[in-house]
């Protein structure tokens, strides 16, 4: 018999996994694009979310507002680390790639310590509309709308890959850079476009978690960790199997936090992730 | 060339003496303590430079092995009694132990893996820790506020525990040097250079990888542990949290990963810089302190991936061949 607090659990949990299939997308993309991986990829959740935060205390503006405005100030920020940073440490040795995205984690996320201090904010419940009840499950506007929408977006980042003469260059890039040039496709403009794109989907995703997460300057650190569980469990590079890997992991952050306890469903998360590499290291939709 | 390593001797004398010597010489207890903590870090970057720097793979979340020193001694104290000491094997085992479960699945995939992992599994022991009370749950636990033999290793002056660390710290460089030149120290510069080549030529480069990761751990632990003994008080944030990883990893780059010296170099640096600005800036200099840490990290990987002392070597080869000068710089 499944109760009613059971559905409205598992349809959270859904929701909130749609939002991490977005962020992770962004993630996937790149490492699947360059072979980088972002470590910096949390914190870029992190700043949208101050953004979104600062866009509704200062100018009292809602998510209509932020969730564009991050989405910009996000992609912007995406193109700047390529070509400042990015673009030099992809060839070079493994340790300056990794210690390159780390080093900009760290600076991200404690000039936000410093302008915005450590304590734990979160937007008022009802800025999008206040709780619904639907069927005998209750559920909250502000997570309907964010599932919702990070679906349509992971959905739009898809098509964009996949059927737009934009994406089919990048996937040209990515397969063979020098080839690619030979046919006249520029592989630094293209690799921005793909900082770019990755970061400003990862900004319309922090504007939209904001609306119900809890925001401080080390919340990217968390996200970070399941934006790696997504993209190790869905296969790195694919936005589709980093939607069916978010949408699982809700599921299960979700069930854990009703069934075990809600401190322990990171833990769940982790040692989930732990599992993947030691039995599927491919992911579940990856080739070997 | 051939003057390389009688130079080297007499370098590793100079700084040998200079080190026995400091403590004598800058005597207040500030200068004494500070010392002891650039030996301290010095160790835990020399040990994460074993993995991070010559094995080439980028550990995050090394803290979660300085974390298991630090709680098993101080755990072993507060459940049975004996001095915190006497839990550093099992420190070092459960080190270990974590170390081969990261390992054993990730070294074989691209480095990306393994940084991603240590940094989940450092997060996941933070994590399970705060909420267990057998580790002390969120207060964290304490060792002795008096000592009761010798054997507590717990001293009111610093000067004790800097002659301790520098033991360690020798013991820590000893054994990279000899892992250095063993055929794992091969092995690792073969498998740093073309991890495909050597592997073609026989180097079972996951294995030695694995090898190299859980030595580095093990030290760690022992670095945790020392921790634990001269601070005597152990918390989740200040055993398991991200900023220690983050500490043992600058210093080691900024000082040169994968050169002996390097961590050593980075932790004589950096250690009086966070404790000068942690006493001018107090508590809001933490933040800043780690601001600039983050775009320290992201100027070495940008310009100089293999930090100071990698930029000195460069130099001097540069300046030897023509005119043969002995001098160092």
């Amino acid at each position: 018999m499944i109760s009613a607090t059971l559905v409205q659990v598992i349809v959270g949990g859904l929701l909130l996994g749609a939002v991490y299939a977005l962020f992770s997308s962004g993630l996937t993309l790149i490492w699947g694009m360059m072979n980088v991986v972002n470590f910096a990829h949390g914190d870029f959740v992190m700043v949208a979310m101050y953004t979104a935060f600062m866009l509704w205390s200062l100018l009292g503006l809602g998510p209509e507002a932020s969730v564009p405005v991050a989405a910009l100030v996000l992609a912007t920020i995406g193109i700047l680390s390529y070509f400042l940073l990015v673009r030099h440490i992809m060839r070079g040795p493994m340790i300056a790639q990794i210690l390159g995205t780390f080093g900009l984690a760290l600076l991200l996320r404690y000039t936000v310590f410093g302008v915005a201090g450590a304590n734990f904010l979160s937007l008022p419940d009802h800025l999008l509309g206040g709780v619904y009840e639907v069927f005998g499950i209750r559920l909250q506007a502000s997570r309907l709308v964010a599932g919702v929408v990070a679906l349509l977006v992971t959905a739009g980042l898809h098509l964009l890959l996949t059927r737009t003469t934009l994406g089919s260059r990048m996937l040209a890039v990515s397969e063979d850079a020098t080839a690619a040039q030979l046919m006249g496709i520029r592989p630094d403009r293209m690799q921005a476009a793909a900082w770019g794109i990755a970061a400003g989907a990862t900004g319309i995703a922090g504007a939209l978690i904001a609306t119900f997460f809890y925001i401080s300057p080390t919340v990217g650190e968390t996200l970070a960790i399941i934006a790696f569980v997504t993209v190790a469990l869905g296969g790195f590079g694919s936005v589709p199997g980093a939607l069916v890997a978010g949408l699982l992991i809700g599921l299960i952050e979700s069930l854990s936090a009703y069934w075990i306890g809600a401190v322990w469903k990171d833990v769940v998360v982790y040692v989930l992730f732990v599992a993947v590499l030691w039995f599927r290291p491919q992911g579940l939709m990856g080739k070997s | 060339m051939k003057a390389a390593p009688a130079r080297n001797a007499v370098w590793a004398v100079a700084v040998a003496t200079a080190l026995l010597a400091y403590p004598l010489i800058f005597s207040s207890p500030f200068q004494q303590r500070l010392g002891a903590l650039v030996l301290l870090y010095a160790i835990a970057a020399s040990a994460w430079n074993i993995v991070g720097g010559y094995a080439g793979q980028v550990s995050v979340g090394h803290v979660v092995f300085f974390g298991c020193g630090a709680y098993a001694a101080l755990a072993t104290y507060h459940h049975t009694g004996l001095p915190p000491i006497a839990g550093v094997p099992l420190g070092i085992a459960a080190s270990v132990g974590i170390a081969a479960l990261i390992g054993v699945p990730t070294l074989r995939l691209s480095g990306h893996y393994f940084s991603m992992a240590t940094i989940a599994v450092a997060e996941l022991a933070r994590l399970v820790t705060t909420n267990t009370e057998f580790l002390g749950a969120a207060v964290g636990l304490s060792g002795p506020t008096v000592p009761r033999t010798v054997f507590d290793l717990s001293f009111i002056s610093a000067l004790p525990y800097y002659y301790l660390f520098l033991a360690v710290l020798a013991l820590t460089l000893g054994l990279t040097w000899w892992m250095e030149r063993s055929r794992i120290g091969y092995y690792l510069r073969a498998i740093r250079d073309s991890e495909r080549a050597a592997r073609s030529l026989g180097a079972r480069a996951g294995r030695v990888k694995l090898y190299a990761f859980m030595l580095s751990a093990g030290l760690t632990s022992v670095a945790g542990a020392l921790y634990a003994l001269m601070f005597g008080f152990v918390d989740p944030e200040s055993g398991l949290g991200i900023l220690i990883s983050v500490k043992m990893l600058i210093m080691a780059a900024l000082g040169g990963a994968g050169l002996l010296f390097g961590p050593l170099v980075g932790a004589a640096i950096l250690v009086p810089l966070e404790e000068i600005s942690n006493s001018v800036l107090g508590g809001r200099g933490a933040g800043l302190t780690f601001v600039l840490y983050g775009a320290i990290i992201v100027l070495i990987a940008r310009f100089r991936p293999d930090g100071i002392l990698g930029l000195l070597r460069l130099r001097r080869r540069a300046e030897v061949p023509p005119k043969d000068k002995t001098d160092a710089p």
